[in-house]
């Protein structure tokens, strides 16, 4: 994907450009604001990746003037104040994503990925997700295993939609918590571990090429293990 | 300014001014009605006076002519009272009366006619009367009317009482409006100069408060109740940069160290990779910590009031024991959850998380460890409260340390060894405070029982709020 960065700490930035391309990305440059608003007006960007305080034009004033303009870039805030409320006021301001700051490389990146996936994914939402001979059914909340009914609690089945969504993507533990329970804290880590381990004993069992993957350091993924 | 200029520039003193010239405008318009109204009823009473003699002399007049009419005048002026008789032929020489001819003689009619008039024997002195005249056959003229000087009299009365009140009315209006000026500028300077001297930063000075009750007083009283909090707030954050400093230094320095070993000591890759992992470990450590530190912060500077909103408590209790059930289970814990329906608290559902977090991730940590692995999350409504529970039945806290335990950093001897940073009580307790609330410790005979009692948002009847349009 092109990733355009818009931060003005060098450092910062050229620690992001490094670590997009070692992805196979392609990571460009902003260092100030209306540089950074003159790019990604003109330039076919998958991501804006988005400091909230910027010299010359703010993260928030640059985002919203862009959607006025109808450049509809995903874009992702970074930002150092990570309350609630500034979330709130970053996602109202037309960002899609919102990163306190200090992050994990790795978060960043799997949140990234979810935004220009969404971009290039069809437009209407699937009915129906299915990752080897896994299949779930977003309509009747049936979950298939070759066939065979799964049960699963509804915040389970919320869990699997979710990361089947993102089939192939990495999932972090904050995207979980975010998009399955609609909370912004910190998780304690292993409450979304003993979760998926829970998900991973109802569709994984016995099988010698699991779909629910660990991704160390980062979250997990679903995908089909066989290819 | 001088003390006077400021005393007439007070509201109380402008207040009083513009009273005092609106009631004596009052008693001006009263007392001229009362003029007005008075006279009139007494006009008409003349009126009627005249009507009733001339009814009566001319009923003589058309029994016994002239000479009749004369004798009745003539009986009419020599008896007591005000009233007024002139008879007079063509020529004007007068027959009977007690009058001489008037200044003014009225032509002959119905009306009444003001005008003066001279008493027999004493030209050249005026009196006010009222008149009519009466037009009789052979070109006889007879005048009747009545005296009108006690009317004057009256009118006198009326005006000097004007006068009377309104010159007391203008001194003891002035004379209280100054006192209560001066009282209640007194008092604002008195207040003025606590302010200063708050402001010169000796923060334990508060206003005065008279015990009057009145509005300066509770002016006052939410002043002193601001300044608190502001005291309180400054402690709090002394109390958390010296914590900080303390605090932070210790996972700081062993941050340092690892780092500093991992580059004197290792060579192979796997042992660098090792070191790093740790460090980065320690980094979120350190993160965590501050982050919570700034959400404490926040809670407790009170949070923004347009992201409170309304939300069901009952369903944030759910969602975390949801979360955490799997967690419990895991542990060997059993987690009941008994929450009423429809718990509407006005704030921040995901603080409020985060508070119910920190709490059932303290009880599985350090209340579900013995032999009796329970944990009981309750929610329901307390007279107008919502309390939330979170009870385990574990080795509690002593009363002693149930104070102390909510401050931050704060971690008893026996859970030093466990992980975590000390804040999760505080965290808690300022969200309740957040959401005018409180958070209470309490024996759950045995274990411990952590209660956040939050105000319930009444729910008003009728029919739902309109959703407003996204």
């Amino acid at each position: 994907m092109r990733i355009l960065i818009i931060e003005d700490d060098n450092e910062a930035s050229e620690y992001l450009v490094k670590a997009f391309r070692e992805q196979g990305h392609v990571a460009e440059h902003a260092a100030d604001g209306l540089a950074g608003y003159g790019r990604a007006s003109e330039g076919d960007y998958d991501v804006l990746i988005v400091d909230r305080m910027l010299p010359k034009m703010d993260g928030l004033s640059l985002i919203s003037g862009l959607r006025e303009q109808g450049v509809e870039t995903p874009a992702l805030i970074l930002s150092a104040l990570g309350q609630v409320d500034d979330r709130v006021k970053g996602l109202r301001a037309g960002g899609d994503d919102y990163l306190p700051k200090p992050y994990a490389f790795s978060e960043l990146l799997a949140r990234a990925e979810a935004l220009a996936r969404r971009r290039v994914g069809p437009k209407g939402e699937e009915t129906q997700y299915r990752v080897g001979d896994l299949e779930l059914d977003r309509l009747s909340h049936k979950v298939t295993v070759g066939g065979q009914d799964v049960a699963l609690q509804p915040r389970e089945f919320r869990l699997l939609e979710y990361l089947m969504k993102h089939a192939g993507q990495v999932v972090t533990r904050t995207m979980l918590l975010e998009n399955v329970w609609d909370y912004h804290f910190d998780p304690q880590t292993n409450v979304i571990d003993v979760h998926i381990s829970r998900l991973r004993s109802k569709i994984d069992k016995g099988r010698e090429n699991p779909l629910l993957h660990t991704i160390r350091g980062a979250g997990y993924m679903i995908r089909d293990g066989a290819r | 300014m001088t003390a006077l200029g400021k005393l007439f520039r007070t509201t109380a003193f402008k207040l009083s001014i513009a009273y005092l010239v609106l009631f004596s405008i009052g008693a001006g318009l009263v007392l001229a009605r009362v003029g007005a109204r008075v006279k009139e009823v007494l006009d008409e009473q003349i009126e009627q006076t005249v009507d009733a003699e001339i009814r009566a002399l001319s009923e003589q007049y058309s029994q016994g002519g002239l000479r009749q009419l004369a004798s009745a005048v003539e009986r009419r002026v020599r008896a007591p009272g005000g009233s007024l008789y002139l008879l007079s032929s063509h020529s004007g020489d007068v027959i009977v009366g007690n009058i001489e001819a008037p200044a003014f003689t009225p032509s002959g009619g119905t009306e009444l006619v003001e005008t003066t008039y001279e008493r027999r024997g004493e030209p050249g002195v005026k009196h006010p009367a009222l008149l009519r005249l009466f037009l009789l056959p052979g070109g006889f003229r007879l005048l009747i009317g009545h005296d009108i000087e006690d009317h004057e009299v009256l009118r006198g009365i009326l005006r000097s009482a004007l006068g009377v009140s309104l010159f007391w009315l203008v001194l003891v209006g002035s004379l209280g409006g100054l006192f209560v000026s001066y009282r209640m500028l007194e008092r604002v300077d008195e207040m003025s100069a606590s302010a200063r001297r708050i402001m010169a930063g000796d923060m334990h000075e508060r206003l005065a408060v008279s015990g009057a009750g009145d509005e300066l007083d509770r002016l006052a009283e939410n002043f002193n109740a601001m300044l608190e909090r502001i005291s309180g707030l400054m402690a709090g954050l002394r109390e958390v940069s010296d914590n900080i400093a303390h605090d932070l230094k210790t996972p700081l320095t062993r941050l340092r160290n690892r780092a500093e070993a991992a580059l004197r000591a290792g060579s192979n890759d796997s042992e660098h990779r090792e070191a790093l992992a740790a460090v980065i470990e320690e980094s979120d450590n350190l993160i965590g910590v501050f982050n919570a530190l700034l959400m404490i912060a926040r809670a407790e500077a009170g949070y923004s009031s347009d992201h409170m909103a309304a939300f069901d408590a009952d369903a944030v209790v759910r969602d975390i024991a949801e979360m955490y059930e799997p967690v419990a289970e895991e542990q060997g814990v059993r987690l009941d959850v008994t929450a009423q329906d429809g718990l509407k608290i006005t704030g921040s559902r995901e603080l409020l998380g985060q508070a119910l977090v920190n709490l059932v991730d303290n009880a599985l940590k350090y209340g579900a460890t013995g032999s009796d692995r329970r944990i009981a999350v309750e929610a329901g409504r307390v007279g107008d409260r919502v309390e939330i529970v979170v009870s385990d039945r574990g080795s509690g806290i002593p009363p002693s340390d149930r104070e102390r335990v909510v401050g931050r950093f704060v971690r008893l001897e026996n859970s030093r060894s466990r992980p975590g940073s000390g804040l999760g009580l505080s965290l808690a307790s300022a969200v309740a405070r957040m959401h005018q609330g409180a958070l209470r410790i309490e024996d759950n005979a045995p274990g411990l029982r952590v209660v956040l009692s939050l105000p319930a948002t009444r729910i008003t009847a009728g029919p739902p709020a309109r959703i407003e349009r996204a």
